[in-house]
This record gives structure tokens, sequence and C-alpha cells, in this order.
């Protein structure tokens, strides 16, 4: 409590630096987190519309293209096959580490680990910013990348080598692919260090009565992200660094027996393999550090809106502990075909379908939750049950690639594509949304307009579907991802307008994230004031005052007396009771199992 | 011009949509402010569209499926192909009831218990029981999924026939070359250092190894005679006495070629481009190796796929059952052709690297077969001007790869 008192003596005026650029402080690192992600995601948003005008009207001219590449990349605005591609790696790898990773993980941990566990803020305010100026500079030396004159790295978000170690092999390989290779260093750095700092925190600086049954689940989801992060990372890390020893100074460890553009490489004895075994061991637990956070978000706004505990709290622990664990021995589903020893192979796809388990569990307690609800639909409760959709949707189709023989003729097709792109893209997505509508007056003391948040919903909800959905069947056909035109192969003909109607609802649907933009950009100046609970909800950030302080609590930290989710519990007044009252005499706790 | 309107466009718009907002917001605050909670007709309006929402997401599924199925790859024309389609289906089956039911549950949940302010949720923490049936049931489901198709793969990656037809598939930037055994039914020995214009896939037999040596030694001397002719010191001059030292590097191991066991094995080896023959009922294993980046073989009327990969040797082996001529019948297509696509990025070309896959009765075969040029044959010194025929051939890859 000394400290306490101390602490907010030490509160005095910051200047614009010290509170908009160099700031300490997590709500601002996060809302830093929150607009560079954003920043990040219309670019990587602006290049799937590019390359889906390619894919719908293929070898058409469209002078927009031309607009955004240049003479260079779109002469007479008919994209060039490798800016194609180099627009799918910037694409993807912008979307899953930029946006789903640092984006999310920075903006949600960053925000709701302080304020939900009564921390006045996170274990180091330095490391914590660090974390975002790493970001920053890997956000800044990616986007850097596209202006290089050989063009961005472009063989694939994944950069097999020998193609992304050889410049040789296509121009996106220079230096393009060195600033990707510098950018997700830092990246990694960033992702290490804020990750540190999460999981220090949730461990040490929980409020009092603050016991690990009583975390909303969005903290375990955010604290196991975490973990997850820390312990994957580094395998990427010392991947990214073998492959710039093969690009700088000659050593062979994914190189041996290769011949091309008229030369013999002395290179001999490494294996291509061996880096796709280290990239998926990192790669798959990504999957799930996109993913953990988008289901944490989701358990609290369902919970909240439905006026209802979320069903299984402890089901729903044990499942995120399940995922994070099988995570992490899956990656060989991703290299079924390299040639892996068939024996290895039958492991993995045990391994794979097992998660299956503990992510139907999940998926039917959040519909049990929803049962003899009270629902309000806020936009961010929409939001929610969109993503609760889009995990089961996306889901299911990946029990066809865990099977080991059925993978073998939809590896690497638009089966995949659009396998992915729902579970993981859009049920990140979605709960990103939702995140940010639901916590928006946390984060600025105003609310978003709810009308132009029901627009923004439908569009993107409708427009998400009708882009992936029929995407299942181009895979079914055979058509292979990272194809510049299908034109070349007389079976793939009758896809054409399957191709136009994707494009249409991508470009809609792209469009309509200006809503979003647009919405959140007002409601931050024009936007209606806050109140302190709006939501009426029961975790901590909502004690804290409107206006966001240093410390976030002006007086002694908050005491927890109860689990996160007594909604609508039988005997009280109101249908929601914060952690902060305590029990009455002879009431259980609803998260103690009983 | 057509930007500038277009960015004058935008911006009104937006000013327009500012205004409007204004106008919203500033009646809403006549009416006493807008709550921060959703109206019940808000709430009412949102919850029938959840139901809304899910029929047409299920008529858009269905749509898609008659649309767009007879567009799908044709039975399949392996053996292994067919078993695993009716996998394929089971699985399809089994997930498109969870989808099914799951989306019913939640989107009518959704509807029904819409928010009332007379009305109070159900205070339901958890349930050992129903947690235990949706543990349980999945896992029994999955135990079943797992286990055909482990029986389907362990049979698909099982050793191929004795008497199986071997055919070597090489990829490179941007096409690939199919290899026969010959009348030895072996593939001759092969290795990086052996490609050439004249040996694409580096294939070392006797008559190869004393060419390709014959060629480096005829660069090394005339990067020699360049290198008289460089000022001393220079970059020049240490590019080029790398470059000396490099190909004698690679002539030490051509040369060390020679002393191999088998190096004839290589002569009756018949090499194909862009289009190849199987017949059909046997089993043909394919074996693959790639000269320069990761490629993939994907033959998916076979249900096959398997990648290239530098540095080392992967196979994958089918009995194809459906000759070319009857698929043109059953698919009524009398342009349709079998083919072998690359799916695993590898460059600028890498979405029409292509090979024709004929399936054809064995006579038809055999035939074919007797009309191909073998490797030694191929290689045969065409007299003089042979050393300036590769360097060219040579040139010409260059000037491909820097396009």
């Amino acid at each position: 409590m000394a400290q306490d008192a101390a602490h907010n003596d030490h509160h005095h005026e910051e200047t614009f630096i010290q509170k908009y650029v160099f700031s300490m402080d997590h709500k601002m690192i996060s809302k830093q987190f929150l607009i560079t992600g954003m920043i990040m995601a219309v670019i990587g948003m602006i290049m799937s519309s590019l390359f889906r005008l390619q894919l719908g009207w293929q070898g058409e001219s469209f002078w927009i293209l031309n607009f955004f590449l240049g003479d260079k990349w779109a002469p007479d605005g008919i994209l060039d096959p490798n800016m194609y591609l180099a627009l799918v790696t910037i694409h993807g790898t912008i979307m899953v580490f930029f946006l789903l990773t640092g984006g999310l993980s920075g903006t949600f941990a960053n925000l709701l680990i302080p304020f939900q566990i009564g921390a006045r803020d996170m274990a180091s305010g330095f490391i914590n910013m660090l974390s975002y100026w790493f970001f920053l500079a890997s956000s800044i030396v990616m986007v850097g990348s596209l202006f290089v004159e050989t063009g961005p790295a472009s063989g694939g978000w994944t950069v097999y080598p020998p193609l992304s170690a050889l410049p040789q092999a296509m121009p996106g390989s220079g230096m393009g692919m060195t600033l990707w290779l510098v950018s997700m260093s830092l990246f990694i750095v960033s992702s290490l260090l804020g990750g540190l700092n999460y999981v220090v925190t949730v461990i040490n600086l929980r409020t009092k009565g603050m016991t690990m049954t009583r975390l909303p689940l969005s903290i375990w989801a955010l604290f196991v992200t975490a973990v997850i992060g820390v312990l994957s990372f580094p395998v990427l890390f010392s991947c990214a660094l073998l492959l710039i020893f093969d690009r700088m100074f000659g050593t062979s460890f994914y190189l041996s027996d290769i011949h091309i553009a008229g030369e013999v490489l002395e290179q001999t004895g490494g294996s291509p393999i061996l880096f796709e075994h280290l990239f998926w061991f990192l790669g798959h637990p990504e999957v799930y550090i996109v993913l953990l956070p988008a289901l944490g978000i989701t358990s609290e706004v369902i919970a909240t809106n439905a006026r209802k505990p979320i069903f299984g709290y402890r089901a729903m622990i044990g499942s995120i502990l399940a995922i994070a664990f099988l995570s992490f021995i899956v990656w060989g589903h991703h290299m079924f075909i390299t040639g892996m020893n068939p024996f290895l192979g039958a492991v993995f796809t045990f391994t794979t379908l097992l998660i299956a388990i503990p992510s139907a569990v999940k998926a039917f307690n959040y519909i049990t939750t929803l049962w003899k609800g009270n629902i309000r639909f806020t936009p961010a409760m929409l939001f929610s049950i969109a993503m609760v959709s889009t995990f089961i949707s996306g889901g299911v189709t990946g029990i066809i690639l865990a099977d080991s023989a059925l993978d073998i003729n939809v590896h690497d097709t638009y089966f995949v594509v659009a396998h992915f792109h729902i579970v993981m893209g859009l049920s990140a997505v979605m709960a990103m949304f939702a995140g940010v509508y639901h916590w928006f007056p946390k984060m600025y003391g105003k609310m978003m307009n709810r009308k132009l948040g029901y627009a923004h919903f439908w569009l993107t909800f409708v427009c998400a579907y009708g882009v992936f959905f029929p995407q299942h069947f181009l895979g079914l056909a055979g058509v292979p991802r990272r194809y510049y035109s299908n034109s070349e192969f007389p079976m793939f003909d009758e896809l054409v307008s399957l191709n136009e109607m994707v494009s249409i609802f991508a470009i809609v649907g792209a469009i309509a994230q200006f809503v979003f933009i647009f919405n959140f950009f007002y409601s931050i100046f024009k936007g209606q004031k806050s109140t302190q609970n709006p939501w009426g909800s029961n975790t901590l950030e909502w004690t804290t005052p409107v206006e966001p302080i240093h410390g976030n609590w002006p007086g002694p930290l908050p005491e927890v007396h109860r689990w996160a989710y007594d909604y609508s519990k039988p005997g009280k007044e109101q249908d929601f009771v914060p952690q902060t009252v305590p029990l009455e005499e002879g009431e259980l706790d609803g998260g103690a199992g009983h | 011009m057509t930007t500038i309107l277009i960015i004058l466009a935008i911006v009104l718009g937006t000013l327009a949509i500012l205004q409007m907002m204004k106008v919203y917001e500033n009646a809403a605050r006549l009416k006493g402010g807008i709550s921060a909670l959703p109206s019940d007709s808000e709430n009412k309006y949102q919850s029938k569209m959840m139901l809304v929402f899910l029929v047409g997401y299920f008529a858009f599924f269905a749509w898609c499926y008659f649309e767009y199925v007879p567009y799908l790859l044709p039975e399949s024309a392996s053996e292994h192909g067919v078993a695993l389609d009716n996998l394929l289906a089971f699985n399809f089956i089994i997930i498109t009831v969870v989808f099914v039911i799951t989306h019913i549950f939640l989107f009518y949940f959704a509807f029904k218990y819409v928010f009332s302010k007379d009305r109070k949720a159900e205070y339901f923490t958890h349930s050992n029981k129903l947690e235990m049936l949706w543990t349980t049931v999945p896992a029994i489901f999955l135990a079943v999924i797992i286990i055909f198709g482990l029986k389907a793969w362990l049979e698909i990656t099982d050793e191929p026939a004795e008497d199986a037809l071997t055919i070597e598939l090489y990829p490179k930037q941007f096409d690939w070359t199919a290899r026969y055994a010959g009348n030895d039914t072996k593939l001759g020995l092969s290795n990086y250092n052996m490609i050439s214009g004249t040996n694409p896939l580096g294939v070392i037999t006797d008559g190869s190894v004393a060419q390709m040596a014959a060629e480096l030694e005829a660069e090394i001397a005339s990067i020699e005679e360049e290198l008289k002719t460089v000022p001393q010191g220079g970059l020049k001059e240490e590019e080029l006495t790398e470059t000396v030292a490099k190909r004698g590097r690679q002539l030490e191991k051509v040369k060390s070629f020679s002393s191999l066991d088998n190096t004839g094995l290589g002569n009756d080896d018949l090499l194909v481009k862009s289009e190849f023959y199987i017949p059909v009922g046997k089993s043909v294993n394919f074996v693959f190796r790639s000269r320069d980046v990761i490629h993939s073989a994907y033959m998916p009327h076979f249900r096959a796929q398997m990648n290239c990969v530098p540095g080392m040797t992967t196979n994958f082996h089918f009995v194809p059952t459906i000759t070319t001529a009857q698929m043109k019948e059953k698919t009524r297509d009398a342009d349709f052709e079998y083919y072998l696509l690359c799916n695993k990025i590898c460059g600028a070309a890498h979405y029409n690297m292509k090979m024709v896959i004929k399936v054809v009765e064995e006579d038809e075969y055999n035939q074919w077969i007797a009309e191909q040029k073998t490797f030694a044959q191929t290689i045969a010194p065409a007299e003089d001007g042979m050393a300036v025929e590769t360097t060219t051939i040579v040139g010409n890859e260059i000037s491909m790869i820097e396009e």
C-alpha cells in the first residue's frame, strides 16, 4: 500500500513525447500497437484486392494496378507475375505476423492484462515500450522492402529455400528477401520482449484475490499465447539466422546439389527440409498464437453480452492448455508430401486430429453459453458470434487436411487457402473487431457508432464467406495456390466465373473496411462519451475511471472476491456482479467448480 | 486525370458522411442521447438477421455445390485414388453434419434468446455430463477417421510392386523432364555436377563423363586465356581466378565419376519433355529430384502429389486405371488431358510449368517407347561444333531466368 501511495505521488504532467511517443504506459502502447496494426492491415488488404483483380479477370488491364505498382510491375495495367508472387507473399506475412500476431496480441495483451488482473502497469514498462518500437521498426523495414528495385520477398510467406536463399532463383530473393529477414528478426525480438513481459505480469502482478481460477478467459488465452510465443519464436529466429548465413556467408544448412542459372553451386550436405521443420515448429504454434487471443476475446464478449456465465470455465482453461501443448507436436502435417517417413506422417496425423477435441469442446461451450442467454446484439457480440461460426466452418475442413492420405490431393490447393483463411484469418479478424468495438470505450473513453458498426459487420461477414467459402471448390477441382493465372490448364476453364465472384466479394469486403476505419477515427474525436461500465461487465477494467490515468486506479488496487462470470446470478438484483463485490455469506464462487 | 477525379470523389464522400453523422448525432442528442446498449428494436432486428444469415449461408452452400460440383475433378484415374475419394466422401459427410448442426444451434440460439428486460439468463456454469458428452463423441468419430485415414496412408506409401515401371520426373525452373529406365529397367546414375546443355538431368555414363570433362577443360582453358588479357590485381582477375578454381573442383568431381560401377545403366535411358506416356493397369513408381528449387509434382487426376527437393530423392507410386481415351469419353470432353502440374511456388512461371500425361494401352505404350531416342543417342557427338552448341544453350538458360 505504501508503494501504491508513492506511485501516485509520482503521477505528474507528461510532455507530448512522453505521453504519445515514448510512452511506457500499457494503455498507450496498446493503442500504438492497434494503430500500427491497422495501417499494416490496410496495406495487406489493398495487396489482396490487387491480386484478386488479376485472379478474377486474368490478364486484363486495370489502371488501378498501374496506379499502385507503376510501369515496372504493372505495365499497361497488367500485373507482372513476379509482382503477383510478391503481393501474395507480403500479404501473407503482414496478415499473419503484423496484424494477427503483433497487432492482435500487442493490442489486447497490453490493454487487458494489467486492467483485468488489477495491476498498475506491465511488469516492465520499459521492455514493453521496447517491444512496440521493435515492432514499429520491423513494420517499417517490411513496408520499405516494397520499394527496392528487385521487388520485395516473393517466395511465399513461408519463404522456403532454396527459392528464398538464391537471388538467381527469382528477383524477390535479392534485396527484398534480405529486408524480409531483417524485418522478421526485429519482429521476433519484439514478440519475445512482449511475451516475456506478459508472462511475468500475469504470474506476479495479480491483485489480491485474483487466483488463477478467477482470471477471465481472455487473460488465460493471452497468457498461454505468450508462453507459446516465448517457446516457439526463438526457433524461427534460429531458422531465419541459418537462412541469412546461407545467403550471405556461403554456408549450406539448407542447400545441397543445386544447379541454377547455368551454374553449379558448391554448397552440399544441407537440406531444404530442415528449414521446413524449423519453420513449422514455430509456424504451427503460430496458428494458435493468432487463434487463442481471438478465442479469449470471444469468451469475454459472448459472456458479457449473453448476460450468462461462460459455460464450462474450467473446461475452457483445460482446452486452452491442451491446444497449447498439442500445437507443439503437430507441425509435420504441413510436410506430409515432402517425402517424410510414412510412419512419422502417421504420427503427425494422429496428434493433429487430437486437436479437434479441445477445439470442439470450445465451440460447443460457446454455443451452450448462448443457450437460454439474454443476448444483446452489440456490434462486438455480432462479431463474436461470427467468430464462432468461422471457427467451426474452417475447423471442420481441418479434419480433412490433417488426414495425411487425404492431404495428398488437396495439399497446397485452394482448399488449404480456404481452410486457413476461414479458421485462422477470419476467426482472428472477427475477434479483433469484436475486441475493438467492445473495449473502445476503455481505450478512448468514447463509444463507437453502433449503426455504422452494424453496417460494417454485415458487409464484412457476408463478404468474408463470399470470398473464402467458394474457394473450397477451387481446391477440390485441383487448382493450386499461388498460381498467377489458371488459363494455362484447360481443366480450370469452367471455374472462371467462380474466381470472378470471389474477387467481387473480396473487393466489396475491402471497401467495407473503410466504414470501420471512418467509425474508429470519427469516434475518437466526435464519439459520444462513454460511461464507466457501458456493457455492465464484471471484469476489473470497468472499475477504472473513464478518463484513463497513469496507474489505472486512483486509490488502492481493487480486491477480487469472485470469478469474472457472475452474470444473471440468481438472487442478485442486477444481472451482473463485478469481481470486486464480496461474496455474501453462504454464497459460492461460481468458478470454483462446484 | 482519373486519379484526381477518384481522389476528389473520396474526399467529397468522406465529407458528406461526416455531415450526415453530425446531423444524425444532433438529432439523437435532441432525443436525449444515444444509449450505449442496443435498443429493443435493434436487438430484435439483429436477432432476426441471425436466422436470415443462417438460411442464406446454407443456401449459398447448396448453390455453390450444385453450380460447381460438375467442374470438380472427374473420377479418380488411379487405383488408390478411388479409395481416397471414398474416404473423402465419408469425411465430408461427417463434417457437413457437424457443420450444419452446430450452425443451426449457434444461430437459432442467437435468434431465440434475444435480450428482454423481463427475463434473466439461466445461471448455468457447467455440466460435467454435457462436457463429457462432447469430449467423447468427437473422440469416437475422430478415432474412426484416424483409423480409416491411416490405413489408406500406409497402403499408399507402401513399397511399390516388384515389377513397377520406374519413371523419374525431374523439374527445373520452369519445365519438367521425364526419364524412363530403358531396356535394363534401371535408371542410370546422375549427379548435378554433370548437368549441361546436352545432359539436362546430369546422367552419368562413360560418354557423358568424358564429354563433360572435355567441356569443363575447354572452359577453363578459355578463361585462362582471358586472364592473360585482364589487368593484374584487379577485381576482374580475382573473379576469373575464382571461376577457374571452381570449374577445376567441378572437373575433379566429374572425373571421379568415371571410376563408379554401373555407369552403363544410363545409356539406354529415355528423356522426354512436354508429354509422357504410361501404360494403363501397371504400377508406376515415380522418383523425383530437383535441379534448383523445391517443386511439387501434382497429378490431381490420379490423386497423387510429391515434393521434388534438391539434394534428395522422393517417390510416389500408383496404378493408372483409365486411359486418356476412356476419360475423354467419360467426361464427354474431346480435349481432355491428364496433367502434371507444379504445386510448390518456384518462381515467376510457376503457373505454367506442366506436362501432359498420356495413359494408353500397353501396345501403344511400347510403340511410343520404341520411337524415343536413348540417352546415348542424344549425347552422341554431332561431329564438330559440339562445344559451341552447349555454351549457347547454357547462355539461353541464363537469359531466360533473368527475364
